[in-house]
């Protein structure tokens, strides 16, 4: 008997033990409830704007989202002291991009450069999630066309028909961890006219990006677009390569980088970018954009 | 036996204790809003999980941040990415235990006084606040407002938005709370 009380008062310290325990358990199995009864953890933030700099990103304006974006590019560095290393010379891309719904958005912008319209569709196919739906990559298609209007004396043929591009793309991309993201751009670009008969009217071209943040609200920027030989025939073409800085202030997002294409529209800097990085064509330029939210207030 | 019978008796009335009292919920409500003459931030979460204890008197919040939804979508990024990192400290739970006579027969409003630890951005703080309790047709319903201040969790504000985000952040939970079967 002498032995059995502490046992038996031990035995009632342990039970009340486990009534408190299994509180806790119980939060936790409701805590556990909480992260898989998430269907679509989707991952933010892949990038931070639109454009990673000149290629567009898998983001879009979010529903009833418009966003007013200027694209800056200044002259070629190598123009040398009389036209300041470029900073004489620009051209830029106005562009306002509105979401429809929360995974299809629309875009004009207007060019400087050969005096170009531009039009876009841009639709979320797929998003990366975390959650029980888990999804590793996210997935965006992109449908461009492109109008130069710019007037030639001596082409006066050069009618609607003859000055229209268009694009086709998807956008594949990957946040792998907080800071890093790539993008994986297979895009098809046609030409209603090229230059002669040995240039194809359609161009595949592969784009890549990146993005390494490096604060919070900022990260350095790459991107890349390889454009496969023996396409363009009758003028040397080049690769187009930029790299720049992403700086993120509440609605604002302010890109500077440099780049070694004048055009911002696909079919102008991904099958017609003439400048080479060896030999200093070297474009400085910015990307500002503003996000406004339209629609009533809740 | 009659050590058995005794330990018998014991267990079972813990066991009984440990369930009668228990309320949970998985839908309960929180959202914290900030007021400045520039801008007016809301944000809302319904998917609170909680459970009280009225006979311990013990509480437990918890939620996901990616569960809260803003009215732009681009502040709610923000929100998970610059601010609270939801990636790395997906949830802000509290602990606590309430102090407050309660009789669970009556239908009433009771004013409670509420104590325990806050954990946000993985930074512990210890609050204590008032809060109200009732009963009704067996839904345990609790409300309670407060405020936050977000450099307590370690949450940094950049100068160049400071004048949108309140100091204060107004925080309102309420839930409602069935008897654990």
């Amino acid at each position: 008997m002498k032995y059995r009380i502490p046992t038996t008062l031990l035995l009632f310290l342990f039970s009340c033990n486990t009534i408190f325990s299994q509180d806790s358990t119980l939060m936790k199995m409701m805590e556990d409830s909480l992260m898989t009864g998430q269907k679509n953890m989707y991952v933010t933030g892949t990038f931070k704007g639109i454009h990673i700099i000149n290629l567009h990103s898998i983001e879009a304006p979010a529903k009833k989202e418009l966003i007013f974006m200027i694209m800056h590019r200044f002259g070629k560095i190598n123009d040398g002291e009389y036209q300041f290393f470029g900073l004489d010379n620009a051209t830029m891309r106005m562009g306002f991009d509105y979401g429809l719904t929360n995974t299809v958005a629309i875009g004009i912008g207007r060019s400087t450069f050969e005096k170009t319209f531009d039009g876009y569709i841009k639709a979320k196919l797929l998003r990366q999630a975390d959650g029980s739906n888990k999804t590793p990559i996210s997935a965006t298609a992109l449908l461009g066309i492109a109008h130069t209007t710019l007037k030639y004396a001596d082409k006066p043929y050069m009618n609607t028909k003859y000055r229209t591009q268009y694009t086709a793309q998807l956008l594949l991309a990957r946040k792998i961890n907080r800071n890093l993201s790539i993008q994986l751009s297979p895009t098809w670009l046609h030409y209603n006219l090229v230059p002669t008969v040995a240039d194809k009217n359609d161009l595949f071209v592969l784009g890549m990006g990146a993005r390494m943040k490096i604060t919070k609200r900022a990260s350095i920027n790459i991107e890349y677009s390889y454009l496969p030989a023996e396409q363009i025939k009758s003028f040397k073409v080049y690769n187009s390569l930029s790299a720049g800085f992403d700086i993120e202030t509440g609605g604002h997002v302010f890109q500077v980088h440099v780049t070694n294409s004048q055009g911002m529209v696909e079919p102008l800097y991904m099958g017609r970018t003439t400048g080479s990085w060896s030999k200093g064509d070297i474009y400085f330029g910015f990307n500002i954009s503003r996000s406004f939210k339209l629609g009533k207030k809740k | 036996m009659k050590t058995k019978l005794l330990l018998l008796v014991l267990l079972s009335i813990g066991y009984s204790n440990a369930n009668a009292q228990l309320y949970i919920t998985k839908t309960g409500f929180a959202g914290f809003y900030s007021k400045t003459p520039l801008e007016d931030i809301k944000a809302e979460n319904n998917q609170v999980v909680a459970m009280i204890d009225t006979d311990k008197k013990l509480l437990a919040f918890s939620m996901l941040l990616k569960s809260f939804t803003f009215r732009k979508e681009l502040m709610q990024e923000h929100f998970n990415e610059n601010y609270v990192e939801s990636d790395k400290y997906p949830k802000a739970v509290f602990k606590g235990s309430f102090t407050g006579v309660i009789d669970l027969q009556k239908q009433q409003v009771y004013n409670i006084q509420i104590d325990g630890t806050i954990t946000l951005h993985g930074v512990d703080k210890k609050i204590s606040i008032p809060a109200t309790i009732e009963m009704r047709n067996g839904v345990l319903t609790g409300v309670a407002k407060f405020q936050l201040v977000p450099q307590d969790f370690n949450i940094s504000i950049p100068s160049l938005v400071s004048d949108k985000i309140a100091k204060l952040i107004d925080v309102e939970i309420k839930v409602e709370c069935n008897p654990k079967k």
